[in-house]
């Protein structure tokens, strides 16, 4: 179950654009805006964590509130 | 700003690193952190070595006792500092080139003795921090600066290496599966002996513009389709083989381990000279 408490966030100035957090994300939540990861849609996320695991650059990571 | 993980066993000041865009090593590097995290190791009975090369960078960026040594003695540093404190946990972060050509001999024998060290091996096949020649791992006719028309090497193995020579935990993962990685890392961090994980990692800078590979994506997309468990690796043809790569644990025993049977050399001369 998706826990409502853990929110995505981003670290744009460690982003390189590599794509590979978009391109694996199951639920697209995710798209490169100038070169840099951007969230299209949150409420689409399912905290899965894939992005975190496979961020090359560490840029994208699940954090609980 | 970074993830738990990330603040508590990285040098943040260190980063971002150094790692082109969509290499695998971060991915790699951190699928270590995550098994030593899982493990609950105090950071200071940890010390991670590396030789140089891209991967050798990793230790630089952990806030851990590191040591950053020369090419391709990463494991012979690392005995070092096993014998002298055998009751820290020495990681060795290593590339294809610094530990099979380089330091071939040293992870032979290292492999040999069953000492307590665990390496992990960031195979992307070719040498990137110096330009993108080919290395010991670079598949039969692919391309490097050096082998423009095709390297004629037979590629080495390193999982088998390894086993052949001694070892007694090896595996083989990719960074797409960088679950199953961290996975076979935590056991090779257990076992007590030497252990070696191979993480096929990607190089999209070199290796894959040499041939032509595509995106970062589209190699990652590579390891997502062509990492095959042993089960089913064994069924493929000779051909089939050569365009797939084998994923799984190749071996997991017992032996005698290096640091306790000189820890008992030393118990026993001591024995004698004092009941002279």
């Amino acid at each position: 179950m998706a826990n409502k408490n853990v929110h995505l966030r981003i670290n744009p100035s460690w982003c390189k654009g590599c794509g590979i957090c978009v391109a694996f994300c199951p639920k697209g939540v995710l798209s490169i805006v100038e070169e840099k990861v951007s969230i299209t849609d949150e409420e689409l996320c399912i905290r899965c964590g894939l992005c975190e695991q496979r961020c090359p650059d560490y840029a994208i990571y699940l954090e609980e509130d | 700003m970074s993830s738990e993980l990330i603040t508590k066993y990285f040098r943040e000041e260190r980063l971002p690193h150094i790692w082109c865009p969509g290499c695998g090593h971060g991915i790699a590097t951190r699928a270590v952190m995550e098994a030593v995290d899982r493990l609950g190791w105090e950071k200071d009975d940890v010390c991670i070595v590396s030789g140089i090369g891209c991967s050798s960078r990793a230790p630089g960026y952990l806030d851990f006792n590191t040591l950053h040594t020369t090419h391709g003695r990463a494991l012979a540093f690392a005995t070092g500092i096993k014998l002298a404190k055998p009751h820290l946990h020495v990681i060795v972060l290593t590339g294809d080139g610094d530990t099979s050509a380089i330091g071939g001999n040293h992870l032979i024998h290292a492999a040999r003795r069953n000492i307590d060290i665990t390496t992990v091996v960031y195979n992307n096949y070719i040498y990137g921090m110096t330009g993108g020649q080919y290395s010991p791992t670079t598949p039969f006719h692919d391309k490097g600066t050096t082998a423009p028309y095709g390297n004629i090497d037979q590629p080495f193995d390193i999982c088998s290496l390894a086993q052949a020579a001694g070892a007694t935990y090896v595996a083989r993962s990719t960074v797409f599966h960088a679950k199953q990685l961290s996975q076979f890392v935590e056991k090779a961090l257990q076992k007590k002996g030497f252990s070696l994980v191979e993480a096929i990692s990607s190089c999209p800078t070199y290796y894959g513009r040499k041939n032509k590979k595509g995106s970062a994506v589209d190699m990652m997309n590579f390891l997502k389709f062509r990492a095959v468990p042993s089960s089913r690796f064994a069924a493929l043809s000779e051909k089939e083989k050569l365009e797939h790569v084998e994923t799984g644990e190749f071996i997991n025993r017992t032996a005698p381990e290096y640091t306790e049977s000189y820890q008992k050399i030393i118990d026993l001369v001591q024995e004698r000279k004092e009941s002279k």
